[in-house]
């Protein structure tokens, strides 16, 4: 291993190590190693924008391609700084109306087109009379599961008599699913701190070894 | 003028999106605008993000000038940010290290810095949930217990000595699991929430194109 390898592993130990330390209590180490992760985090995204948002969409379009027309997004762009000056922040409105409005259009009909008729289409179509008795069950849980969820969901009317049974239904469905959910994202994050315990031990461990033994 | 226009230029950026739909973009003017307003979204949408990074700039700029508490802290989230937008936003013609490719200071810092504490962010969660679950999850009533039921079983079934466990007691129960709560129950109420999460989105839509909805102009 190299000088730079080995310095890149104690530089990443050192942050990972700084961050678990939270879980004794917040310390120096930690609050410095947040901060750094808050600053590169936001450092990232400058040039994510840069590269694939002004250059990439706006700026090469234009020279390259005579897009000219592509300066009123870029406009509309700087005009959401305006929200920094007393007095002008009115005009930022007019580009946050442009997206606001655009995104409504897009989201309409991709939700409704997109999500909700094919979540339908899909649950009726999972009634499947061939599949036996485990098919015919699992169906009658989708159909039952979907529609008592829906439901529970109905806040227009007093969950009393059948309505409140349903959602009553509705309620003991959502927890098994946040159970199924929780499982799972116990399961991924111990994953993730496999790997992380991973790097600590065979990484930064066998740079240790490697230094001192 | 400084509500009306606003509420306008919603409406018809919104329509077009809609009537877009509804046109072929090879045959028709309208058709084409589809992907050109979304360049137009994705371009605002850019400076959107620099405005969150401006303003973190701002407020910790105005913290570390007036040495308010903890700014050194404050003064470290300063440099990380230049120390990563910098490299990144000039070109790489100048030297290797510039720009946003293999072997840039921007592509070392994500690599060595950002990635390893996003990932060890997410890890510490394990350990917060685990405390979490153990005040949640008790058994006090039919819909806890459903929930500690199915998380148990979930969390066994995703590891092979838990699929083992549960192959003991009956062999097609890792089977069942998969079939009857991942297939069937979870399935569900996500499609139920899907669906009404949609619904609810498309009215908002509706309510934000017709000027109902102001509330993101601070109204």
């Amino acid at each position: 291993m190299s000088f730079v390898e080995h310095l890149q592993i104690w530089i990443a130990a050192f942050f990972m190590l700084s961050l678990f330390s939270f879980l004794y209590k917040d310390n120096p180490f930690y609050k410095l190693a947040e901060h750094i992760f808050a600053g590169l985090s936001a450092g990232y995204y400058i040039g994510l924008v840069w590269h694939a948002v002004i250059l990439q969409t706006m700026i090469n379009p234009m020279i390259q391609d005579g897009k000219w027309w592509l300066f009123i997004p870029g406009l509309l762009g700087v005009m959401m700084f305006s929200r920094f000056f007393k007095g002008f922040h009115w005009i930022s409105r007019y580009s946050l109306a442009f997206v606001m409005g655009n995104t409504a259009g897009i989201f309409l009909l991709s939700e409704l087109h997109g999500k909700v008729i094919p979540q339908v289409q899909a649950t009726m179509r999972s009634v499947d009379p061939s599949q036996g008795f485990g098919g015919l069950l699992l169906s009658v849980i989708i159909i039952t599961g979907v529609i008592s969820t829906l439901l529970y969901f109905y806040f227009s009317k007093e969950h009393k008599g059948l309505l409140g049974g349903v959602a009553k239904l509705g309620i003991w469905f959502i927890m098994v699913s946040f159970g199924a959910h929780f499982g799972y994202t116990v399961m991924a994050r111990i994953s993730l701190l496999i790997g992380q315990v991973q790097f600590l031990i065979f990484d930064w461990g066998g740079s240790i070894q490697q230094i001192f033994f | 003028m400084r509500t009306t226009v606003p509420v306008i230029i919603a409406f018809l950026s919104g329509f077009v999106m809609i009537l877009a739909f509804f046109f072929n973009p090879e045959k028709s003017f309208i058709g084409r605008l589809e992907p050109e307003v979304l360049a137009w979204v994705t371009i605002v949408g850019g400076f959107t993000l620099l405005l969150g990074v401006v303003s973190i700039v701002r407020v910790n700029f105005t913290a570390v000038k007036r040495r308010k508490e903890n700014w050194p802290y404050k003064l470290a989230t300063l440099i990380s940010i230049f120390a990563m937008a910098i490299p990144a936003i000039l070109p790489s013609s100048w030297s290797p290290l510039l720009g946003t490719g293999t072997g840039s200071i921007y592509d070392w810092l994500f690599n060595y810095l950002d990635a390893p504490m996003m990932s060890t962010m997410f890890a510490m969660l394990a350990f917060y949930i685990a405390s979490a679950a153990f005040r949640a999850f008790r058994a006090r009533n039919a819909e806890a217990t459903l929930l500690l039921v199915t998380a148990t079983l979930v969390m066994l079934w995703r590891v092979p000595m838990g699929e083992a466990f549960l192959k003991s007691i009956h062999g097609d129960l890792p089977q069942y699991i998969n079939t009857y709560i991942m297939g069937g129950a979870n399935l569900a109420v996500q499609r139920g929430i899907i669906i009404g999460a949609a619904m609810g989105a498309a009215a908002m839509s509706l309510r934000i194109m017709l000027g109902i909805e102001r509330t993101y102009m601070g109204k």
